[in-house]
């Protein structure tokens, strides 16, 4: 009972949130719907027993991803009325579209039917005596331990990719060129001159 | 328990909505960016819905490799706004013809 009153409230709070995220007149405001889209969507996915990715998600999204969006929209300085202008006119095909689309995805659920799937040739049964997070720490440690790593990967290159997109090397600005310096010899830095009396000195 | 179905449901519709803000918000790539983490939401949730209800950790695992995938896209699109706006000091991407060459 309890069960149901929570996986309906968490539902219609995550579909009603991501409702707002997408018409909120102000991007700061939509990020905030988001954040409260992923937190309900959390909750859905603690309700089903996937008490990891539940928290996983929470932490990387509203502690990661949603943070940077929020950097970024308040960064940048942009005129949001502006960019408002498109809304209701792409806002009838959009709709025909998604209707479409969800029609769609309704029917292809209706069609699906849990007789068709073996569930003896499961990939990897969830075993009862182990909490979730233990049971995905051994199966990530192990079986996908090198698709783990590549997905490392995948974030060192992200990571890598956003720095180097962003960084300007700015006009003017002096550094300290290590390698330069290094290699600098005294015999290229420093001239011996025998200079004769009465002459001025070569600069 | 509450059925498979109730949460495809969900999902479904959350990535209709999806898919919807990236139409209506076509001017505000931020916006856009934010549809798409509601699609991988989505995604996720179905995901995790018949991970737990086929009793295969399988789901599970995929839906945090999404979620990585999902947090490097992140990064990068915003990257691509940042030097975007530092160009042409709008984020309207109605007209994105720099790469036209």
């Amino acid at each position: 009972m309890i069960q149901t009153l929570a996986f309906y409230l968490f539902a219609i709070l995550v579909i009603l949130s991501g409702a707002l995220t997408i018409s909120s007149r102000n991007p700061v405001h939509s990020v905030l719907w988001l954040i409260l889209a992923f937190f309900n969507g959390a909750g859905l996915m603690l309700l089903c027993g996937a008490e990891f990715i539940a928290m996983l998600l929470v932490i990387v999204y509203v502690g990661a991803v949603a943070v940077l969006f929020l950097f970024v929209v308040m960064m940048l300085d942009i005129d949001f009325a502006e960019m408002r202008a498109g809304f209701v006119k792409y806002l009838w095909p959009g709709l025909a579209l998604a209707i479409a689309l969800a029609i769609e995805i309704f029917i292809a659920v209706g069609a699906w039917s849990v007789g068709g799937v073996q569930l003896a040739r499961r990939a990897a049964p969830t075993p009862d005596t182990i909490p979730n997070i233990q049971a995905i720490g051994m199966l990530l440690y192990s079986r996908y331990l090198f698709i783990f790593e590549g997905a490392g990967l995948v974030l060192l290159v992200a990571m890598i990719g956003a720095i180097v997109l962003t960084h300007r090397a700015r006009a003017g600005v002096k550094v300290q060129n290590i390698s330069r310096q290094n290699a600098r010899r005294p015999q290229d830095a420093t001239r011996n001159v025998n200079q004769p009396v009465g002459q001025g000195v070569e600069l | 328990m509450i059925g498979l179905v109730h949460y495809l449901v969900v999902a479904a519709i959350l990535f209709t909505m999806g898919v919807l803000g990236i139409f209506m918000n076509r001017k505000n790539i931020i916006v856009i960016l934010m549809a798409i983490e509601l699609i991988l939401l989505a995604v996720n949730l179905n995901f995790v819905a018949f991970s737990a209800y086929l009793h295969d950790l399988v789901g599970q695992v995929f839906a945090m490799f999404v979620l990585t995938v999902a947090a490097g896209e992140a990064a990068i699109g915003l990257a691509i706004l940042v030097i975007y706006f530092r160009g042409r000091g709008t984020i309207a991407v109605d007209d994105v013809n720099r790469m036209k060459g």
